[in-house]
């Protein structure tokens, strides 16, 4: 765990979808919006009280009638009104934090090098040529219905049997991924808007957690 | 896509020229050499405008000593310093694909006249 030893930014946002602009030099850019807006702190951890230090972050919008009761308590005691997503985030300086407080986009300044956390989509049952990159069997040359199969999958009576963690088919996507070292092209602080260069993992509409770099100088 | 309207709108030139396939233009290009900057131009028959928004292109082409030359401009990109419209043509595609393969007289279009 790198990120202990260091003072971790991060913000909890929306991804909008990608677009792409100018650079002052007349690149073609890449970028993917991620709505920030603003983000309250709704625990702080000590590690005289809890062992670590980390700061629990909380965004988005929530029906108050159904929260429930010790969700409710607990953004009492933080003094915010209910949010929709919640993440916590480890990190150093923890105790600069205060109960409340607002973080919005100002927090990355464009230039900043970040990680962006994600949920993958989903792809449903895929096979071992879209889900590992296998390269199947040839389209011709005999190959009978078996273009996409994976081959062998090991040895016969010795071992007999199939090895632990065997790549095959099965569910692909809806998975923590963590995109590193992606620039932050613009700041919108007014409409709470990160511009990130690259893609980011997820849907449109997908909750994305926006950290700065864990690697890298 | 409609959310990023209001980013896209930022990068969007309004100073184009109406042109559509068939149209003669004249393009004018930034070219940076080192620190120097100067324009280049490049005129043919637009043969394709493909896409909408931001990511809007045209296609010129243009028959350079006997080759034929093709470029592919993203229309609001801010190395083009101007576009110019030379002619409107009469063609009855909105892909003027099949340019590349006459020579000669047939690769002609047909102007259109008045206005």
């Amino acid at each position: 765990m790198t990120n202990q030893q260091k003072n971790v930014t991060a913000l909890l946002g929306t991804k909008l979808g990608m677009t792409q602009l100018w650079d002052e030099a007349g690149r073609l850019v890449p970028v993917t919006v991620v709505s920030v807006g603003t983000n309250v702190v709704t625990q702080v951890r000590t590690v005289d009280a809890d062992g670590y230090a980390a700061v629990q972050l909380a965004t988005g919008q929530v029906d108050p009638r159904k929260v429930t009761k010790p969700l409710k308590g607990h953004f009492e005691k933080a003094g915010v009104t209910p949010r929709r997503h919640v993440a916590e985030i480890r990190t150093e300086n923890a105790s600069e934090f205060t109960l409340g407080q607002e973080i919005t986009a100002d927090a990355f300044e464009a230039g900043a090098v970040v990680d962006v956390v994600g949920t993958t989509k989903g792809k449903g049952t895929a096979g071992v040529m879209k889900r590992h990159g296998f390269h199947g069997v040839g389209a011709s040359h005999g190959a009978h219905r078996n273009h996409r199969k994976p081959g062998s999958i090991g040895g016969a009576s010795t071992p007999s049997r199939v090895f632990k963690g065997m790549k095959m088919a099965g569910r692909m996507g809806n998975a923590r991924q963590t995109t590193q070292n992606l620039t932050v092209h613009a700041v919108d602080a007014e409409k709470g808007l990160l511009l990130v260069k690259g893609a980011v993992p997820g849907p449109k509409g997908g909750v994305v957690l926006v950290r700065n770099a864990a690697k890298g100088a | 896509m409609q959310k990023l309207d209001m980013i896209d709108a930022a990068s969007l030139r309004s100073d184009i020229p109406e042109f559509r396939a068939g149209d003669t233009v004249k393009v004018n290009v930034k070219v940076v050499e080192g620190n120097r900057s100067r324009i280049q131009a490049f005129q043919g028959v637009v043969i394709s405008r493909h896409g909408g928004g931001i990511g809007e292109t045209f296609a010129v082409r243009k028959v350079s000593f006997g080759v034929g030359v093709e470029r592919k401009f993203p229309l609001h990109a801010p190395s083009i310093e101007s576009i110019e419209v030379v002619s409107r043509g009469i063609v009855r595609r909105a892909k003027l694909y099949y340019l590349r393969d006459l020579r000669g007289k047939k690769a002609k279009i047909r102007e259109k006249r008045d206005s």
